[in-house]
């Protein structure tokens, strides 16, 4: 299926897990998710499943004022 | 005599001895922003989150955030909707851990105007979700007062837009915030340029100050940074001491009794 994260697609086995896919993304720590614009706590990445077009934001530290 | 090295004021329930909050982005380099930071002496330092990008250049900025001890204060910058906002602050609050957040909400793309009609509604959410909210606002009196009425007990509001450097541009309004919201902290947030601007603040009450662009903007930001440390304690005596009165008529400060020609030419 196919799914962006952050903007990208991207394509992954239907009915995987957030955190499965977070992992086959590459994504580094530290960092938070939201799908389709909703916070996802990283406490739940097993229990979620992403779906066909979902929009995952992986967010990381970065400068700010 | 209050020590502005020693004295304080709290956000909420932490008291932070420095009055001076310092962004972290836009200097030219890694480098500089770190020397920057340390040469503030600021308890507080502000950060946000993007969409990663690449292993590590992010890493490297967060390692050294980390290593300073220094609390951090995320922002919700560049949101426009409440819902971007309340998303973007839960994602801060699980990768800083903390439940502070700076919460910016866009209103006006011109001039970076925050909206206060979407922040009082955010600020609602945030606080019922456990968020400790430091609102960065304009300096509407009205506007202050309904964010303390949600439970804020700090309030940002403006000098002047964001990265003009204009300073405090209605100094009455500011003032007249600090008389009518006597015991919340106030933190100048946004506008300033010069370090006399932020000495201007501390002098009117206010608590402290937030800036960035001032620093990394300047043709030496280390320096910039020694001035603007000098530039808040100087405020805070000030206001310690209480300015004399201002007077519409000169009165000479030489004794004019044994003045000598008196009134002979």
């Amino acid at each position: 299926m196919k799914i962006t994260i952050n903007g990208q697609l991207f394509e992954t086995i239907e009915h995987n897990s957030l955190a499965n896919i977070l992992l086959e993304f590459g994504a580094t720590e530290p960092f938070a998710v939201a799908i389709n614009g909703e916070f996802v706590p990283r406490s739940q990445g097993q229990a979620i499943t992403v779906k066909q077009g979902d929009s995952v934001e992986l967010l990381s530290p970065i400068q700010g004022g | 005599m209050n020590d502005p090295n020693t004295d304080s004021f709290s956000i909420y329930g932490e008291q932070i001895t420095s009055r001076l909050l310092i962004g972290s982005a836009l200097y030219p380099s890694p480098a500089v922003m770190a020397e920057s930071i340390v040469a503030s002496g600021a308890d507080i330092v502000t950060v946000s989150l993007r969409r990663q990008q690449s292993v590590s250049a992010g890493d490297d900025f967060w390692q050294f955030i980390k290593d300073t001890g220094l609390k951090v204060l995320p922002n919700t910058a560049g949101c426009h909707s409440v819902k971007e906002a309340v998303t973007l602050a839960q994602m801060c609050r699980e990768v800083f851990s903390t439940n502070w957040i700076k919460l910016e909400l866009i209103g006006d793309e011109y001039n970076l105007q925050p909206d206060p009609f979407a922040l009082l509604e955010a600020t609602k959410i945030l606080i019922n979700d456990g968020f400790q909210v430091l609102p960065y606002c304009t300096d509407d009196l009205v506007l202050c007062q309904r964010l303390a009425d949600l439970g804020c007990e700090v309030l940002m509001p403006w000098g002047s837009p964001i990265g003009t450097g204009k300073g405090l541009l209605n100094q009455y309004n500011l003032k007249t915030i600090r008389e009518r919201l006597p015991d919340m902290t106030l933190i100048v947030d946004a506008g300033l340029g010069l370090p006399s601007h932020a000495c201007q603040a501390l002098e009117l009450g206010y608590d402290a100050v937030l800036l960035n662009s001032a620093i990394a903007g300047a043709g030496c930001p280390v320096t910039m940074s020694h001035a603007f440390k000098a530039a808040v304690n100087a405020g805070r005596f000030a206001y310690t001491a209480k300015a004399m009165p201002e007077k519409e008529v000169a009165a000479p400060s030489t004794p004019t009794m044994g003045m000598p020609f008196w009134h002979q030419t």
